[in-house]
């Protein structure tokens, strides 16, 4: 509910797509290691002849270096416009024709990407991400091209009011670290980055001792085996060192404001979060969904939406990050009920941070995230992207049949405890982009 | 509860997706669904995806915003939303609770063709939820504050979605330029003093007249059998009385014959966008034997980045950031057949569009090439085989075919269909729809920023 677009690429949903795991037993985990070497997680489908990878690489944008923000994501871009003897136009030709599903994005923590593809087709593919990945031309009018896309969609996220509230929270927060600085780059940075940034990326990041790999669909582990080799083999073996310190969120309980002439104005607010690893994870993550996070039955939405008609949607989720963690927020209303809805927010993060939760939403809360987990894996990309997910997160091969076990382990006491640790009014910052009317801001 | 007004958006996504009409070969069915028809009137089709024990629960109208009378834009997506209320035998918001107790998901849609009412969740919660989705087919019950107070709502969804966005707000305004007549000129959404002045007598009256079994379809996908589902639809679906025969007037289009051209400048706008649409022919309307091939050909001329329009403007001539066409079979009424493109910011916009002249003249002159026909049609075909994977895909394509008037062999025969096109058909659909005159071009321009 926080469309967070301008950070989050496939791989946070890919990590959040862990946390609805299916009913134990549904799905067998193999873990494959190539002739080469290569290892992957595998659920043989054979329904349908199609195959899906989701693939990443630890270090994502926030390895940009300082002066080329935008990096990791240029070059996402531009894997896939020509490589080896082929140019942008036959590239795109020889996926388009056979169908082939080739994408790849940066969130600030993973370089990651996706390849779906008929059966039929598995070699090819698997030859055409070699070459993206190995020899990609970056050729000067592939380059300008695709820049010039980048700039024209900053430009108009400048005058999207979700965006800059986005941008602004993060900058707010993140100040001085690489998380406040934009994985799409800025104005400024984009512009500088030239061939050779990409290549040092390309030759630097794509390397073998940060992959990680998930499939699912109609492949043998064998014949996973082979792909593997084909697809990934002529990486270099090393990655170079590279480290992103730990960050804690600089939160007050500040409100501020971007100026853009909008008759609806879009909110946006954070709070401290858990990272993944945190033994509070699991409560919070139940918080989160009596809180904001469930659909149309949380208190923010019953709270903003149904009784008030405050918004269309009102909503938090939890934003954990490799070196620090956040609950982001979101709702969208007209400048003059700015002020009406922030003070509903408020009053949900008190109310949960001195109540806690009651026993009938707690246990509504865990009957909702147990029965929907299996709704994650009805088709292959999201059933390989919670085999990548479950990787990058450490959560074992098992994670699936221990899944249900870890949300029922949660207490009321704990859901109490971690409300009162992160839903602190006094650390809860805002930023409203539009118009907003009566309301001070406090910058 | 979102609706989503898809109306200019539709063709791209459906068409992207293979969406339109799925696919199917008789020897090899895309989906293999499965229909029948309940005594009252009410339409089920069965998807088989049996990959895990979850099915896709959707109940389609056969109603959408091009069904509201005058002055009531914005009624159909109104009622979509106070369809989450109560009922005579059940309090407000408890439908959603049940819901998500139960670990399921469920969403709506409301479009100029039809209404949706959609729930994912395990396969043994399927009988509840036919059971809450049957009870609120005849049963709303809304009282006016809540009426009141979701119309708040649907205007922040209003504001969302079209008032905060130039580019929304210019294709608003162009369909309602494009049709002369056809309801499809009005907002699936509404217009804002439309929403403002719907009551709940007019809604309820809206809501009786379309919602009955004899103007739905229950579409179930997942791990399920005619067998199993049958015995369920009878005993919660079958028990509703069947109403009146459904009587559906719309007004039909005349022909059309003067280009128009719609101008839309804001500040917020940083780089111009153009499109240009035509009316055309759908699978239901008009001269509907050029469909297939108009589907075809919007594939050839802006299927990806290999396909005529990307590759000339933005990949060889360099002069626009992004180019396509669109084109969406499946509607009742007249469809639209339209290309779109970003020019560069370094570039006049009328370069692009000039560019864009020249390919479709190009295409008038010279036909389209046997080569990019075949290759148009394979990638066409294994989209039919892609869109198995998922639940969603499924289910969407065969709601929305049989929401429209289609049948499902429309849907499982669509590979066959496209494959059977011949160049010939899609130079004459090209000439059919192209070379008419009355097209809109819509501009979406910066205006000079004023300091606030």
């Amino acid at each position: 509910m926080t469309r967070f677009t301008s950070l989050l690429g496939a791989l946070a949903v890919a990590g959040l797509t862990c946390l609805a795991a299916p009913p134990a037993g549904a799905i067998e985990v193999q873990q494959v290691k190539s002739p080469g070497g290569i290892t992957a997680w595998l659920a043989q489908d054979k329904l349908n002849p199609i195959i899906s990878l989701r693939f990443a690489w630890r270090g994502g944008a926030a390895l940009d270096p300082a002066g080329r923000e935008g990096l990791a994501r240029m070059v996402a871009a531009l894997l896939d416009e020509g490589a080896g003897d082929m140019d942008a136009r036959a590239f795109r030709a020889a996926l388009e024709d056979r169908s082939i599903g080739l994408s790849f994005d940066s969130s600030f923590d993973e370089f990651g990407g996706s390849l779906q593809m008929l059966t039929e087709h598995r070699d090819t593919a698997a030859g055409l991400l070699a070459l993206a990945l190995t020899r990609p031309r970056f050729d000067a009018d592939a380059l300008t091209r695709v820049r010039s896309q980048a700039l024209a969609r900053l430009r108009r996220d400048a005058e999207s009011p979700d965006t800059v509230a986005q941008v602004r929270l993060f900058s707010e927060i993140f100040s001085g670290h690489a998380y406040g600085r934009r994985s799409r780059g800025t104005l400024e940075s984009v512009p500088r980055i030239g061939p050779e940034d990409l290549r040092r990326f390309q030759a630097e990041r794509l390397a073998r001792d940060v992959l990680v790999v998930g499939v699912a669909g109609d492949i043998t582990a064998a014949e996973l085996g082979r792909l593997l080799d084909r697809a990934f083999g002529d990486l270099p073996e090393k990655s170079a060192p590279a480290r992103i310190p730990e960050v804690a969120p600089k939160i007050d309980s500040r409100t501020l404001v971007a100026r853009l002439k909008v008759p609806q104005s879009s909110i946006a607010f954070a709070a401290p979060g858990v990272k993944r690893a945190d033994p509070d994870y699991y409560a919070a993550y139940v918080l989160n969904y009596i809180l904001g996070g469930g659909g149309f039955t949380s208190r923010l939405h019953e709270e903003v939406r149904e009784k008030r008609g405050l918004a269309y949607s009102a909503g938090t989720s939890l934003y954990p990050l490799r070196h620090s963690a956040l609950i982001l927020g979101g709702a969208a209303t007209a400048n003059a009920r700015v002020k009406e809805t922030l003070d509903v927010v408020r009053a949900e993060w008190r109310r949960m941070a001195d109540g806690g939760v009651s026993a009938e939403e707690l246990e509504n809360a865990k009957t909702y995230l147990t029965g929907s987990f299996p709704l994650r894996l009805t088709a292959l990309g999201g059933i390989a992207g919670m085999l990548l997910g479950m990787q990058i997160e450490n959560l074992g091969p098992d994670f699936i049949d221990r899944y249900n076990g870890l949300i029922e382990a949660v207490d009321a006491e704990s859901v109490a405890r971690v409300a009162r640790r992160l839903l602190d009014p006094a650390r809860l910052l805002v930023v409203v982009a539009g118009e907003p009317e009566g309301l001070a801001p406090t910058e | 509860m979102s609706s989503i007004p898809r109306a200019a958006l539709a063709a791209v996504f459906l068409a992207a997706l293979g969406l339109g009409l799925k696919p199917g070969t008789a020897a090899a069915k895309v989906f293999g669904a499965e229909s029948f028809t309940l005594a009252n009137g009410l339409t089920v089709v069965v998807v088989p995806n049996p990959r895990a024990p979850v099915v896709k629960h959707m109940v389609w109208y056969r109603v959408g915003g091009a069904d509201e009378g005058e002055g009531e834009s914005g009624i159909a997506h109104f009622l979509e939303h106070l369809m989450f209320k109560g009922t005579d035998k059940r309090p407000a918001g408890e439908f959603s609770r049940l819901i998500a107790k139960n670990g399921g998901r469920e969403n709506a849609f409301t479009s100029y063709d039809y209404t949706g009412y959609h729930q994912t969740i395990a396969k043994d919660r399927l009988e509840m939820v036919m059971a809450l989705e049957a009870e609120r087919m005849t049963g709303l019950a809304i009282t006016p504050e809540e009426v009141d107070r979701e119309r708040l709502v649907v205007l922040e969804e209003r504001r969302t979605r079209t008032d905060n966005q130039p580019a929304s707000r210019l294709r608003e305004q162009m369909a309602a330029v494009q049709f002369y007549n056809y309801p499809y000129r009005r907002p699936v959404i509404g217009w804002e003093h439309e929403i403002r002045a719907l009551d709940r007598a007019r809604i309820l009256a809206f809501y009786r007249r379309w919602y009955a079994p004899n103007n739905a379809i229950l579409v179930v996908a997942g791990d399920i059998t005619v067998a199993e589902l049958k015995p369920l639809a009878e005993k919660y679906y079958g028990a509703i009385p069947a109403a009146a025969p459904i009587v559906r007037v719309r007004p039909d289009e005349p022909p059309q014959t003067a280009a128009r051209e719609v101008i839309l400048r804001d500040p917020r706008v940083p780089q111009p966008t153009w499109s240009r649409s035509w009316l055309a022919p759908s699978h239901l309307w008009g001269a509907k034997e050029h469909a297939y091939a108009l589907e075809v050909l919007a594939e050839i001329l802006g299927g990806g980045a290999s396909t005529r329009l990307y590759r000339t403007l933005v990949l060889e001539a360099a002069i626009a950031d992004n180019a396509g066409a669109f084109y969406d079979p499946a509607t009742r009424g007249p469809s639209r057949f339209g290309f779109y493109a970003s020019p560069r910011r370094e570039i006049a916009p009328e370069k692009v569009e000039q560019a864009i002249e020249a390919e479709i003249a190009r295409v008038l002159a010279g036909g389209v090439e046997k080569g990019e026909i075949e290759r148009a049609k394979t990638r066409m075909k294994a989209a039919a085989v892609l869109a198995r994977d998922s639940l969603e895909a499924g289910a969407q394509a065969l709601g929305s075919a049989l929401a429209v008037g289609l049948g499902v062999a429309d849907v499982e025969s669509w590979p066959e269909r496209i494959g059977a096109v011949t160049l010939e058909q899609v130079n004459a659909a090209a000439r059919y729809v192209l070379s008419g005159t009355g097209h809109v071009t819509g501009r979406l321009l910066p205006a000079g920023k004023t300091e606030p």
